[in-house]
């Protein structure tokens, strides 16, 4: 996985503490994800074998997973056959040299993007430009992105952290530079910032001779790629370009439509909160005379044959990138999608980046230790990532590899003192000893807890003691 | 019924007021509880870590500890989840442990589990008279799945006022060492939980688990609410002769 974008970030809890104190980050944030959670909360309750289909979504995914050689070679012969042009990249360095030769091999020096995680995974808009290409983001939000030189921090709503005005700031100041102007008296209205970014779009759409996607789902058995989205921009990139160049992560893939019927309903439900998807266009190979007359499928690994080895971890390939999790999430809704230092933030990026990327960055050690494990995540995913249990895996992983020695010091000797019921009783003794010396605000490590909160008082008495003490009261016929 | 009591190590350490309290309730209702002093700790803390062996160990001593017995209360909605939960994963596939725990977890229990499932009583005949608000925490809703068990328990008590809280769900921040290790965002979903209790009114806010009403109680003290914190057993034991201590 690439991550140059992110190289030298802080640790997790360090950027959450930087964000947890942006007021206006964080009323932006409580604001959207509250208002998508709620929305998907009612349009799921509606559907009463829900449960049903998340268990299919999740079997269909796994059973794919497992065979994932056959299907892949499938896919393959079915695209070929259907006139398009099948790519195999190991990794993103690869997949990018192989999308800019399709682009310079058309001569072209623009290309217009479907919103895609694939190849923000693999920072393909900035191997481009390195190339003199220049990748036009034609998604809302991924454009306000584009536009105010930023990251995205959320899979669904990558601008999730910019309110209106500041949109409308962004626009005012940096449409000129890229293409059309935003109008001298653009407002924070909603529609109007929706028209500028039209006209501005709109002659991009037209002048684009080649389109860039990614895809949700890939069917192996007809060729077919899938992609939902919800303004019509995607279909227009997907449609005007002559050349057309979707890079597709391997694990997108579904065997049949029949398969795919299953994950048209849990997606919307699950990203917008929405009965049903308002975009969803489908491809196979090349239609003569409708649609582009060139079309490259340029299949991803970067990473996954390694996550897909690990048998607890495996279960975030199933992921269909809805970020229901993201937005359950109460630390996500505190921390941002920045301070995961990856295109995957939130729940999902807490155990897939690590996986892809290995543990040995401070940062990514630090990921699976971004959750609390309240297992709100794995409630609302559509193909039951139990994300708690990978994030636990991983930080056995973390525990196993170097570093951390005194938080494995003391892990050691609790460890200790609790294998045997005689030396915690000791130290339970010692605690109450020393009771009336404990301090309200305590120094060091302990100053991350008292800090914001007190600290209980130690009592004079353990249970077991007491236990003990009411015993032997008994035995003598005398009361508690 | 004969009812072994896992005390939890966070309440035989910090809590013993809950201990003590579920005893005097279950034996006011006929029971008899046990208390096997061979037992320390669920692991919960380790495992929840990375610290797998160590956990492993402890999940060892537990199986040893009350594999015999026909009722296990953990006064600790996590600690039972634990146990049931994640036992199962600690063990290799077909491990003694694994087949040891398997055949425990249906034998687990919450208090309100099994005051409600096991003992079938919603009316314990306690007497509280104060304004009470709930909180699910995050392992009796989403784990254990307690639903409304705790908010019957308190509904059936005499004098008790029952206020709903806001935003219930939602996790307090505790998650054992997040608190420390994310101290920041744990700091905020604790005051944002502080806040929304604090809103009811409510004298007292109650859960299932002290180690989430340590993170709240810890979190309202320091803003000078004025709110109690209380775990479930502690009012469901109260009476007019023995009231709770607030
Ligand atoms: S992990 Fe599940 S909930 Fe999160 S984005 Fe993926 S599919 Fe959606």
């Amino acid at each position: 996985m690439s991550d140059s974008a992110f190289l030298g970030m802080p640790a997790f809890p360090a950027a959450a503490r930087a964000a947890t104190g942006d007021a206006q980050l964080r009323h932006n944030l409580r604001k959207a994800t509250h208002t998508i959670r709620d929305k998907r909360a009612s349009v799921v309750g509606e559907l009463d074998d829900w449960p049903v289909l998340r268990a299919a979504g999740a079997a269909i995914k796994d059973r794919t997973l497992r065979h994932l050689d056959t299907y892949l070679v499938r896919l393959e012969e079915s695209v070929r056959a259907a006139g398009g042009t099948v790519h195999w990249a190991a990794d993103a360095a690869e997949a990018n040299r192989i999308v800019t030769g399709l682009v310079q091999a058309t001569g072209e020096t623009e290309v217009v993007k479907v919103k895609s995680m694939a190849t923000q995974e693999i920072e393909l808009n900035e191997a481009l430009a390195e190339a003199g290409i220049t990748a036009f983001e034609t998604d809302l939000a991924e454009l306000i992105v584009q536009l105010g030189d930023d990251h995205p921090s959320h899979i669904l709503v990558p601008a999730i952290h910019r309110n209106r005005a500041e949109i409308r700031e962004i626009f005012l100041r940096t449409m000129r530079d890229w293409g059309v102007p935003a109008p001298d008296d653009l407002t924070d209205d909603p529609r109007a910032l929706a028209e500028a970014a039209r006209v501005h779009l709109r002659e991009k759409f037209l002048r684009a001779k080649v389109g860039v996607s990614g895809a949700n789902f890939a069917v192996a058995d007809t060729g077919t790629m899938v992609v939902l989205e919800s303004e019509g921009n995607g279909r227009m990139c997907l449609t005007l370009p002559e050349t057309l160049i979707s890079v597709v992560g391997i694990e997108k893939i579904v065997p049949t439509w029949s398969d795919l019927e299953v994950f048209l309903q849990l997606l919307p439900r699950s990203s917008t909160g929405e009965r049903m998807n308002p975009y969803t266009s489908t491809w196979t190979g090349v239609t003569p005379g409708d649609g582009p007359q060139d079309f490259h499928l340029v299949l991803l690994d970067n990473g996954r044959t390694d996550v897909l080895a690990d048998t607890v971890g495996r279960q975030a390939l199933r992921c269909i990138r809805c970020s229901a999790c993201l937005n359950i999430c109460p630390v996500y809704e505190r921390a941002g999608g920045h301070a995961y230092g990856s295109v995957y933030p939130g729940p999902i990026g807490a155990i897939l980046t690590p996986q892809l990327r290995g543990t040995s960055s401070e940062l990514d050690a630090s990921l699976p230790y971004a959750s609390s494990l309240c297992g709100a995540c794995y409630e609302v995913c559509p193909v039951a990532i139990d994300i708690p249990e990978v994030l636990v895996h991983l930080r056995e992983q973390v525990v196993d590899g170097p570093g951390h020695r005194a938080e494995k010091a003391a892990m050691a000797a609790a460890g200790w003192v609790l294998d045997d019921e005689k030396r915690l009783g000791a130290a339970q003794r010692a605690a109450s000893g020393a009771r009336g010396l404990v301090p309200h605000t305590l120094p060091g490590p302990g100053s991350a807890w008292t800090d914001t909160r007190d600290v209980p008082e130690i009592p004079a008495e353990s249970f077991r003691q007491w236990w003990r003490r009411r015993n032997k009261g008994r035995d003598k016929g005398g009361a508690e | 019924m004969r009812v072994a009591l896992f005390v939890t190590c966070l309440n035989d350490t910090l809590f013993p007021r809950t201990g003590r309290a579920v005893v005097r309730l279950l034996e006011r209702l006929g029971h008899e509880v046990v208390f096997p002093e061979a037992q320390t700790c669920c692991g919960q803390m380790h495992y929840n870590t990375g610290y797998r062996r160590e956990a492993q160990k402890l999940a060892v001593r537990f199986v040893r500890t009350f594999g015999d017995a026909d009722a296990v209360l953990a006064p600790s909605g996590s600690c039972a989840a634990m146990v049931r939960d994640n036992y199962r994963r600690l063990g290799a596939p077909g491990s003694r442990l694994a087949e040891e725990a398997a055949a425990l977890a249906p034998r687990v229990y919450d208090l309100s589990e099994l005051l409600v499932d096991v003992l079938g009583v919603t009316d314990v005949g306690a007497y509280f008279p104060h304004r009470v608000t709930y909180h699910p925490t995050c392992h009796g809703l989403r784990l254990l799945k307690l639903g409304d068990r705790p908010t019957r328990l308190l509904s059936a008590v005499r004098g008790l006022d029952l206020a709903e809280l806001d935003g219930a769900a939602e996790c307090c921040g505790f998650g054992g060492t997040f608190a420390m290790k994310n101290e920041a965002v744990s700091a905020a979903m604790g005051s944002d939980k502080a806040r929304h209790v604090a809103a009811t009114g409510a004298e007292v806010l109650c859960a299932v688990d002290n180690s989430c009403l340590m993170h709240i109680g810890g979190t309202l003290d320091r803003s000078r609410s004025g709110v109690a914190v209380l775990h479930l057993a502690e009012i469901l034991a109260s009476t007019e002769q023995e009231p709770a201590r607030l």
